[in-house]
């Protein structure tokens, strides 16, 4: 286990008209990114501005290298706390140059020193010739640079990032997202990450905390909240689209599209859902048919088919490219994973015992 | 070259863009050339103003009246800075109590005239005034400081013009992002540093276009440097004029006013721009800094302002006006003046209007460098104080058309010049409302110019119209200096009332026309706001 870089606990956040952040516990890891993700309003930005110091928890602490930021009777204010923030609409300073941006945070140090950091900072986002132009002549990801060189260049203990790929086009976000994700690594930083975008997580995220409603829903590696949602909410958020109810029978699990043998550690006859993606259905036409097809959408590499079950439960199922079936075609569908699938019970993911083994990078 | 010549294979000879309106570049020109021969007058009659002139220009005494127009205006620049930003802080982004009511509050001395706060400050601070009346009654007291002179119309032009500072200091405090000020913190300063180093420079064009708006109001103003009895250039015109034989110095003084005047306005609209340029996208409403103890501070601040400002004069007025009402105050010392004023101001209302027609069409339906020109040159009466064009018309008319000279007509081509300005801008936003394709669908339907102006522009912009008209109405209502000059003898208005009265020290008497002029500059701020949140939201569309 790696140290523990910032630790929140029990954080509380209430505004006048809604309540932000409920109870937040989260821990970053020295050396990694840890990308908050969740619906707007799941208080992912208001955690993020809590760790910088923007606003004062209600409750809670928020520790640095053990020492508080915030506590009851102490509050560490933004300026002394020595974390960098980019945020989602830059917020350049309009009146300075990009080379005073950039060096805005570079103060009590000779010119020289100063003028050497800002640019190798600029060298490293790749902007040495824009020094002297103004944020309004920049493009949007020009800005998005500017601004991460800027909250690089005091040498932050923390970098807080919000959104900030949110307000450029899919092309640049791809390739921004890149870039920033290398960066980070190559200098060794610890990072906090917010995001709306699951995808965007998952790529940018050692670890991901999904949050929802003001909770921590799960904190874990990215493959291991793809494959073990802990709860309905996850699965959802994280793309699932099917969630079958079944019940609890020897030997697995009984649902509308057969028996899925995997052993669940509830009595027989709880009720579940099982999280079965589109990728871990198959359908064909032999045998009894149990589903009708409603749509296909082909999406090049492959079709995404919509299926009426009897219960009138409709799901998604893939098949290649190159295989067609019409509408209202009468089919066989049924369960082909190859791995267990995520099981729930009251919406809170039952426990089986196995250990997919995660790769840590 | 190939395209042109089969279309003109085609079509015959190639069809410049209808040549619709062209014919209006006439009137337009012979307006903008009727704007210029007064002010072409003054500078032929100030070269001519022969050597004794240009001594007394360099005499101690000229310099010391544009040393103490310029030192007044920059002292008022700087009082209303000083005011204007921390009231405009204090309702944006502290916690203040009752901040929604002290941002309504605040910018409301804008809609009393100079000249009658001038007057109400005189009547209470002055010889035979409220306060000597009262403090001589009960204590004995016969002399007092004297409100006259360079502090009296410091003061008093402070508390009217600080509102400019103020609004425009609250839209950018009100907008600005949130972020910039979170930006800054996390990069290590502290609150106070951020002010200095982010928000002021935000606020820095906005802030440097207001306070030349409010040098420009103090270079300009006549009644309240008159009443209050500070020589600055307006002042020194109208009493060279009044006094001397050779009004040649006059002009020159005049000059002399219009190129600070142009200056300062150059100065205003390059730092309007600027300002225009910085990004306001405020995702998050600002924070509002908790004030704990400095509560008291800022309430004492928002509290004396409004105190000498606004309810101070308003005060002081009601007093009047009751005693008035008490000692039987004739009802003739204020009706004919309104009369004289409302038909006055309505005449100069039509006329202005109609005239500005022309050039505002040519503007914004045929961009040429020719109607640009015209456009510009319309402006002159921005550039040129009330006083000035009313003494180049004194000379013109006296000298070049008598018969004309001591008519209403002078009073209104004055009026014409001063006001064209404001006109034009209110019909060329409707005109820019207007698309050119309702016009030409209606020429394709076989109408003529100006029958498709008659049936299809007019009826659209006359709301545009309809504000022009009513803004030239209610600003010649209050306009004092070039009524003063200008005015036939005999006619009275409300603004020479209150001159008359207050030169006499008939307090009571201008109570009344005082008010009607307040309430009529309050429909007219009104009108004013409308029109620039129309434009706003045009611009943003």
């Amino acid at each position: 286990m790696k140290e523990p870089f910032v630790e929140c606990i029990q954080l509380e956040k209430a505004y006048s008209t809604q309540i932000a952040v409920r109870g937040v516990n989260l821990t970053v890891h020295e050396g990694e990114i840890l990308a908050v993700v969740g619906p707007s309003g799941c208080g992912k930005t208001t955690t993020l501005r809590l760790i910088a110091g923007f606003e004062r928890p209600d409750r809670g602490e928020i520790l640095m290298l053990g020492k508080p930021l915030s506590q009851a009777d102490t509050f560490i204010p933004p300026e002394k706390r020595g974390i960098g923030v980019v945020f989602q609409d830059y917020a350049l300073f309009p009146h300075l140059t990009v080379f005073e941006n950039v060096a805005f945070g570079l103060r009590k140090q000779p010119a020289s020193q100063i003028k050497h950091r800002v640019n190798e900072m600029l060298a490293l986002v790749g902007l040495t010739h824009h020094s002297k132009r103004m944020p309004h002549e920049l493009s949007g990801g020009e800005r998005q640079r500017v601004a991460l060189a800027r909250a690089l260049a005091p040498r932050p203990n923390l970098l807080l990032l919000d959104e900030p790929f949110s307000s450029l086009d899919m092309e640049l976000r791809l390739k921004l997202r890149e870039e920033v994700r290398s960066l980070l690594k190559q200098l060794h930083l610890t990072a906090l990450f917010v995001t709306h975008d699951q995808e965007e997580a998952l790529y940018m995220g050692d670890r991901l905390a999904v949050m929802n409603q003001g909770l921590i829903q799960q904190v874990d590696y990215p493959e291991r909240v793809f494959s073990h949602p802990a709860n309905r909410f996850v699965a959802e958020f994280m793309g699932n689209a099917n969630l079958l109810p079944g019940k609890v029978v020897e030997g697995g699990i009984e649902t509308e599209i057969g028996l899925i043998q995997q052993p669940v550690e509830l009595p027989p006859g709880s009720p579940v859902e099982l999280a079965v993606r589109a990728d871990d259905l198959a359908f064909d036409l032999s045998g009894k048919t149990n589903g009708v097809i409603l749509s296909r959408t082909f999406k090049g590499v492959l079709n995404v088919y919509k299926i009426r079950l009897q219960s009138g439960l409709v799901v998604e199922a893939f098949q290649p490219h190159y295989r067609f079936f019409p509408e209202g075609q009468p089919v066989r569908i049924f369960a082909d994973a190859g791995h267990e699938l995520a099981c729930f019970h009251n919406g809170v993911a039952v426990s089986a015992e196995n250990h997919i083994p995660v790769k840590v990078r | 070259m190939l395209r042109d010549w089969v279309n003109t294979m085609r079509f015959g000879t190639i069809s410049s863009p209808p040549a619709r309106g062209a014919w209006l570049y006439l009137p337009a020109a012979l307006v903008a050339l009727a704007m210029t021969l007064p002010l072409i007058y003054l500078i032929v009659r100030a070269s001519t103003a022969g050597i004794s002139a240009w001594n007394w220009l360099l005499r101690i005494q000229t310099i010391q009246i544009i040393g103490q127009s310029i030192g007044l205006a920059l002292a008022v620049m700087l009082a209303a800075l000083l005011l204007g930003i921390p009231l405009a802080w204090l309702v944006t982004r502290s916690d203040l109590v009752g901040r929604k009511i002290w941002s309504v509050l605040l910018p409301l001395p804008l809609v009393i005239p100079s000249y009658v706060a001038a007057y109400l400050f005189v009547s209470f601070f002055a010889p035979r005034g409220l306060l000597q009346q009262m403090l001589e009654g009960w204590l004995g007291i016969e002399r007092l400081p004297s409100v006259y002179g360079f502090w009296g119309a410091w003061l008093v032009l402070t508390l009217m013009t600080y509102p400019y500072v103020f609004m425009a200091a609250r839209a950018v405090l009100s907008r600005s992002d949130r972020s910039l000020e979170e930006a800054a913190r996390s990069l290590g300063y502290s609150p106070l540093e951020t002010f200095w180093k982010v928000t002021l420079p935000q606020l820095r064009p906005a802030l440097a276009a207001s306070s030349l708006l409010v040098g420009l109001y103090v270079l300009r103003d006549f009644g309240a440097v008159s009443i209050l009895r500070f020589s600055t250039f307006t002042r020194a015109i109208y009493l060279q004029y009044q006094s001397s034989i050779d009004r040649s110095t006059a002009a020159l003084l005049a000059l002399v006013l219009i190129l600070i005047t142009i200056g300062f306005l150059i100065a205003e609209q390059r730092f309007r721009r600027s300002a225009a340029e910085y990004p306001h996208t405020a995702a998050r409403p600002p924070e509002l800094t908790r004030l704990g103890r400095w509560q008291v501070l800022g309430l004492a601040l928002v509290g004396i302002t409004l105190l000498l400002g606004l309810f101070f004069p308003a005060g002081v007025l009601f007093y009047w006006l009751v005693r008035g009402l008490a000692a039987g105050g004739q009802v003739n010392h204020w009706l004919r003046p309104f009369w004289g004023s409302v038909s006055a101001a309505g005449l100069a209302a039509g006329a202005t209007v109609l005239l500005t027609f022309p050039v505002s069409i040519l503007s914004v339906r045929r961009k040429s460098i020719f109607s640009q020109v015209l456009e510009k040159w319309s402006y002159i009466g921005y550039a040129v104080p009330g006083i000035v064009v009313a003494l180049a018309l004194v000379f013109f008319g006296a000298n070049f058309v008598p018969g004309l000279y001591q008519t209403l007509f002078m009073l209104l081509f004055a009026y014409v010049i001063l006001f064209l300005p404001q006109a034009m801008g209110s019909i060329q936003a409707s005109l820019r409302m207007v698309q050119p394709s309702l016009e030409e669908a209606a020429a394709s339907l076989g109408e003529n110019p100006l029958r498709v102006f008659q049936r299809i522009t007019l009826p659209l912009i006359m709301p545009g119209v309809g504000a022009a008209a009513a803004l030239v109405f209610l600003t010649a209502m209050k306009e004092l200096p070039a009524t003063l000059l200008l005015a036939p003898i005999g006619f009275s208005t409300l603004a020479t009332q209150i001159w008359g009265a207050v030169s006499e020290a008939y307090f009571a008497r201008a109570a009344a026309p005082a008010l009607i002029l307040i309430l009529t500059s309050s429909i007219s701020m009104y009108l004013i706001n409308l029109h620039s949140m129309n434009e706003g939201s045009s611009q943003r569309q």
